[in-house]
């Protein structure tokens, strides 16, 4: 068991020969995610990287059985493909794309809400990771290991430095999630830490958040109320100047609630063991979890 | 993107909102013009700055005569105008603003802007305008109505009516302020905004509704549709160096630290801004090269933050998903060859093709230290901008 995806989950690419969909769906494919095909429209009946290529997504799920999706489409289409591959029933959208214009979130959340089956990861986000069975992101494979902790992160790169240090301690990754950093994402903490609760793999959370928003208050409250696991939390922005935008439009401190402080704060109350700095992540795990 | 007060006041005009008659110049003399048109006063002349708090700093005044508006603005043009939101420096005054005063029975709030948690689009509105709404939000929320805009439908004037009794509004003000809540939501979705606040929102002394103040945001990401409004930007707000990074293709804001960041994705770089500040340094500036970093992209970013005198230390933090760390390695090494970096870089390179990036560092016989962890790469930054300060 892992959560999202696992060794048998077919995975199909949206943008297949754009430069970013061919390069990483190569690195997927030598990672051993079963890649099954992909969409570029024009561009169906044709082969890429030894996959069949669709014009749209219905195909390439009626084809190749595709239950999972890779976004690598440019931010003026990418909600397009998203709301495509929502009608096309895939049960697992990850979109990587940056970039994408917050009111056609708004309505790719809309349509979301219709279709309670399918489960949007991101956008502008690196995507999910079963290490040792399936990547459908643009994560480095090779620093991941097969072991116990769930990852979720709003950031690509903290999210590999949570890794690192799991990998390093021995205490390897269930599946690694990186939820994405835009003001509207497809999934939340909270989606994310149900499913780890439910996870037999899963025995411990690393919860890594950021300033701006509340959903670190949300989790908080949920983890209170439902999370058997420990949980370990680190909270980027720390020294970050109220007010100040920090690259990811996320990131906007608002009314006090959006500050690393309340964040922090809220999560300790709910029993989380809240970390100061990125490096000491695997220590928090020794100390949540009492591993050695 | 921001917008300036009269872009935004021009906006919801457009959008048939009731906002002052007002002018706008460049020029002392035409301020001084403007109000002999305006006439009969008192006057309000505003500087025109993307920043708020204008009032407290004296960029807002109260005047009686086009003498007095022309000597306010000849005052300000030219000049920097300090607030508590607009950083040290401020920002410059290009242009003024002058309306004539209006005298408001009632001050109140109304904004827009996209609630995350509910994924809409959402009209706030409170009975205490005039006052900070942030601090409003904290202290006591319940005073905040929050009405979320349904994505098919649209704003619904009954929504705008059920809003308008609970401020307290009466008679024609309701149909009013219904009128001016469905064209803030319709002017939101249509120009792709991500800010909207009208603050004050007076009721006047003839009972009707008016827009003293507004605040315009705009969807950065949105711009490619929206050829025109990419017009009413104005770089001569931003810090010069802010907008090369901007232009470059990278994320840049200057603190007041002395130890240059240089990293990839925005939650790493606020993790080495925190971990250098848990080791007692103080961090320079956030700097988020992007997941796509290219050597010259690199090098661009090397030459922004070395224009910060303070610099003492760099610290490069890269973790390669999708950015190949050899390739950033031959962008900090063209950058300290081309920029002649006499203060101490520090590398800590991991992930995509890190090994070859570290023997491409170490092989240069350049003053570059290497760091294999992000504790050990932070102490050994601030212990080099220590060193540099000394």
């Amino acid at each position: 068991m892992s959560i999202l995806v696992h060794k048998n989950t077919k995975v199909m690419t949206q943008g297949i020969t754009g430069s970013q969909g061919t390069a990483h769906t190569q690195q997927c494919l030598e990672y051993g995610t079963r890649m099954v095909g992909g969409v570029t429209p024009g561009r169906g009946g044709s082969q890429h990287l030894g996959l069949p290529v669709f014009n749209t997504v219905r195909e390439c799920v009626d084809v190749t059985g595709a239950t999972a999706s890779m976004i690598f489409v440019p931010p003026a289409f990418a909600a397009d493909s998203i709301l495509e591959a929502i009608d096309a029933g895939l049960e697992l959208i990850v979109c990587i794309t940056e970039g994408i214009p917050v009111l056609d979130m708004l309505k790719v959340k809309a349509e979301l809400r219709l279709h309670p089956h399918t489960r949007l990861i991101g956008p502008n986000c690196p995507g999910v990771i079963t290490p040792g069975e399936c990547k459908a992101g643009i994560m480095p494979g090779n620093i991941h290991l097969k072991g116990k902790v769930g990852i979720v992160s709003r950031s690509g790169t903290l999210t590999y430095e949570a890794v690192k240090q799991t990998t390093d301690a021995g205490f390897g990754q269930s599946t690694c999630v990186g939820i994405g950093g835009d003001p509207v994402q497809g999934s939340s903490f909270v989606d994310m830490l149900e499913l780890f609760e439910n996870d037999p793999e899963t025995e411990a959370v690393v919860m890594v958040g950021e300033i701006g928003g509340t959903s670190e208050q949300d989790a908080a409250a949920w983890i209170k109320e439902h999370m058997t696991k420990p949980v370990v939390s680190y909270i980027a922005g720390v020294t970050a100047p109220p007010g100040q935008r920090m690259g990811h439009a996320g990131a906007i401190i608002t009314g006090g609630q959006g500050t690393a402080q309340a964040k922090q704060q809220a999560l300790r109350d709910a029993g989380v063991i809240v970390v100061p700095t990125a490096a000491d992540i695997a220590d928090g795990l020794r100390e949540a979890a009492g591993w050695n | 993107m921001h917008l300036h007060e009269y872009q935004s006041k021009e906006m919801l005009r457009s959008y048939g909102i009731p906002v002052p008659d007002f002018k706008v110049s460049s020029k002392a003399t035409g301020i001084g013009k403007a109000a002999y048109e305006l006439s009969p006063g008192p006057f309000v002349c505003k500087c025109q700055v993307h920043s708020g708090a204008r009032g407290k700093a004296g960029g807002v005044m109260l005047v009686n005569t086009p003498a007095e508006a022309e000597a306010f603005a000849a005052k300000w043009l030219g000049s920097r105008l300090v607030t508590r939101q607009s950083g040290p420096h401020g920002k410059p005054v290009n242009r003024i603003l002058i309306e004539r005063a209006t005298n408001a029975v009632r001050e109140l709030y109304l904004g827009a802007t996209i609630d995350r948690t509910n994924a809409h689009l959402t009209i706030m509105a409170s009975e205490a305008g005039g006052m900070s709404i942030e601090e409003l939000a904290a202290k006591e929320p319940e005073k905040i109505f929050k009405v979320p805009i349904d994505e098919l439908t649209g704003p619904r004037p009954y929504q705008g009516r059920a809003l308008a009794y609970k401020l307290g509004l009466k008679g024609k003000q309701v149909n009013e302020f219904t009128k001016i809540f469905v064209g803030i939501a319709k002017m939101f979705l249509e120009k792709d905004l991500s800010l909207v606040e009208i603050n004050p929102l007076a009721v006047t002394q003839e009972g009707t509704l008016l827009c003293l103040d507004a605040k315009i945001n705009l969807d950065s990401y949105a711009l490619f549709r929206h050829p025109d409004l990419v017009e009413l930007d104005d770089p001569s707000q931003e810090d010069p160096r802010i907008a090369r990074a901007v232009a470059s293709g990278f994320t840049y804001v200057p603190l007041e630290g002395n130890i240059g960041c240089l990293v990839n994705g925005a939650g790493l770089a606020m993790g080495t801004m925190d971990i250098i500040k848990n080791c007692g340094g103080a961090p320079a500036n956030f700097l988020d090269v992007g997941g796509t970093a290219t050597r010259e992209r690199v090098m661009e970013a090397f030459k922004v933050i070395l224009e910060d005198p303070q610099v003492r230390c760099i610290l490069v933090n890269i973790f390669g998903g999708i950015v190949r760390c050899d390739l950033i390695a031959e962008g900090i090494l063209g950058a300290v060859r081309d920029v002649g970096a006499d203060v101490a870089v520090v590398v800590r390179l991991e992930g995509n093709h890190a090994e070859a990036g570290a023997k491409l560092l170490m092989e240069s016989g350049l003053n570059i230290q290497a760091a294999s962890s992000l504790r050990q790469a932070a102490m050994l930054a601030v212990q080099k901008a220590a060193e540099g300060a000394a």
